[in-house]
């Protein structure tokens, strides 16, 4: 029992901020991409539509590995886009937190314009002509009339979104690496403390990412029960 | 005020070839389902793309395929009403009616309330649309509508997703709230028994096509086309093979009529209300179809009886209650006889 509360006392607290934070800022990202994205492409003609949905929904079809293979291959310093940006604007994404949001937005990003696109093909064609008719410019309609009415749809999409954000490790361990205190996140923690043995630390870790992934999964069921209270059971 | 209507739309399998002008300030327009009666009024309202054609209200054109006009839905200040009324879900009924008003907020606010008060929506404001009644949700459509100040009120089919009796109730109270109405309302419907209520001047479609325009008691009660006999609720329609001025043959239904009044020379078909039958017992007489009963049904306030014609032809006789005593006495009739000054005489 002292083991485990030393083990506790002396835990690094760090990989759970890193990981909060990547989550929240790749989900904030991910949700205007994905509701701008999930727009243009439904507007689009049937075959850029088809061409479009399957880059866009590629990174979640792909190992995140090869996601990881081409964001290095875009923003390494050593290539020429990544140098243009560290020389001229003293970007750097290889090895910092901003590898991280990258990463975990690429990889997310299609769960949110997946979402977003069947929240808004499911809407009521007639609301938005209704509110043509009625003289509302067409971004007021977007914001006022389309996002409320799909807004169930959108804030699940906006949840599954940030858990997959969240719990990011293929793609992240290559463009931002596992750099204690700056990159590391909770799912790298625990690959590199199985790597050493350490059961114990690795257990506590998992139990935490558990304990968020439970929170995320009530908090879906509350957004989407609340709209589906009649629905018929079968 | 005068209204311009020119459409052509191709689809894959559809064509609409539109052409009207009128300058009634209720216009009805009747068809079947998916005749292009919804198509014309979302194209009028511009919220349905036009391959080509001319739509304009008096001086304003709103789309001219010639000169490259077509303006945005949002300019054209029409209103329309949708068979779901296509409330915003999410909004009030009083945010609903503010939707589309442009003002400062305290003339929205005033205006909105205004509205309220008119279409009786008082203590309602705050509700949302799921929390309406069928009627309360029309009556909101209807005010947001209104507060718009539109020139032009287009209703698609307002009344065909309501039961019988509420549907009835909410005509006479939309025929109330458009009195005072200056603008050209349209009405789109299958529905004969609410356009000849609402309209003054008729129009008749079938198949992207309108087939008949004249004014509404008149088409009526003298039908000139066979569509146009069985759109406005004909159910004995026949072709006939012509003797001469005073004697013509129906062939379907195995009789031969002698009218009085000369028959139009072009008539090719009659037609004949199910209601003006006259029952005969014994003895033919002229103008008597024989009455061979193919099947029967019995609603609460009519009898309906299909009777065979020939070449699998069903003539339809209905009958009142207040007839069914003296059927009950004499049993079926043996013929029913024609009333020549009842036909319709028709073109195909």
């Amino acid at each position: 029992m002292d083991d485990w509360m030393e083990l506790f006392q002396s835990l690094d607290w760090s990989p759970l901020w890193i990981s909060l934070k990547t989550g929240i800022v790749a989900t904030i990202f991910s949700f205007f991409l994905g509701i701008f994205a999930a727009r243009k492409v439904l507007k689009a003609g049937k075959k850029t539509r088809a061409v479009l949905d399957g880059i866009l929904t590629l990174p979640m079809v792909l190992p995140p590995t090869v996601a990881g293979f081409f964001l290095l291959l875009i923003f390494s310093t050593r290539r020429p886009f990544g140098a243009l940006l560290y020389d001229n604007f003293d970007i750097k994404v290889v090895q910092t937190w901003l590898g991280c949001i990258l990463a975990a937005t690429v990889i997310s990003f299609p769960l949110m314009y997946r979402n977003a696109r069947a929240a808004f093909e499911q809407l009521d064609v007639n609301l938005v002509y209704a509110a043509r008719t009625l003289g509302m410019s067409e971004t007021k309609i977007f914001w006022k009339v389309i996002v409320p009415t799909a807004g169930p749809g959108i804030a699940s999409g906006t949840i599954l979104t940030f858990a997959r954000a969240l719990g990011e490790y293929g793609a992240t361990s290559m463009l931002a690496g596992n750099i204690p205190g700056k990159t590391g996140t909770i799912s790298q923690k625990i690959a590199m403390v199985i790597q050493d043995g350490n059961y114990a630390l690795a257990g506590i870790w998992v139990l935490v990412i558990m304990l968020i992934a439970f929170g995320i999964i009530a908090v879906m069921n509350l957004v989407a029960g609340s709209r589906s209270k009649d629905t018929k059971r079968w | 005020m005068a209204i311009t209507v020119r459409l052509k739309n191709k689809l894959d399998n559809f064509e609409l070839d539109i052409n009207f002008k009128s300058e009634s300030r209720r216009i009805g327009i009747l068809g079947a389902s998916g005749c292009g009666k919804s198509m014309t009024l979302k194209s009028i309202a511009g919220v349905q793309r036009v391959d080509a054609g001319y739509i304009a209200i008096d001086d304003t054109v709103f789309f001219d395929s010639a000169q490259k006009i077509n303006q945005k839905p949002q300019k054209r200040r029409i209103g329309y009403l949708f068979q779901n009324y296509a409330l915003f879900p999410t909004m009030t009924v009083k945010q609903n009616i503010m939707a589309g008003l442009h003002g400062s907020k305290a003339e929205n606010e005033a205006r909105a309330e205004r509205m309220i008060e008119k279409f009786q929506l008082k203590g309602l404001e705050d509700r949302v649309p799921d929390q309406l009644s069928g009627g309360q949700q029309q009556r909101t459509a209807l005010a947001r509508i209104m507060a718009y100040q539109p020139n032009v009120i287009l209703l698609d089919e307002p009344f065909s997703a309501l039961d019988s009796f509420l549907s009835d109730r909410l005509q006479q109270e939309m025929l109330e709230m458009l009195q005072g109405y200056e603008g050209t309302v349209i009405l789109v419907s299958h529905n004969r028994d609410e356009i000849y209520r609402f309209s003054q001047e008729l129009l008749i479609m079938e198949d992207g096509k309108i087939i008949t325009q004249g004014d509404t008691k008149a088409v009526f009660h003298s039908p000139k086309t066979k569509a146009a006999a069985r759109l406005t609720g004909c159910k004995n329609i026949a072709d006939i093979a012509y003797v001469d001025e005073h004697h013509f043959r129906i062939p379907q239904w195995g009789c031969t009529i002698e009218t009085e009044r000369e028959l139009p020379r072009n008539t090719q078909a009659v037609g004949y209300r199910a209601h003006e039958f006259v029952p005969v017992w014994g003895e033919r007489q002229k103008n008597c179809i024989l009455f061979e009963l193919s099947s029967m049904a019995e609603l609460p306030f009519e009898r309906k009886y299909f009777i065979r014609g020939k070449d699998d032809t069903e003539i339809c006789w209905f009958v009142q209650k207040d007839q069914w005593k003296i059927l009950d006495q004499k049993g079926r009739p043996d013929y029913i006889q024609i009333r020549p000054e009842e036909l319709l005489c028709l073109k195909r």
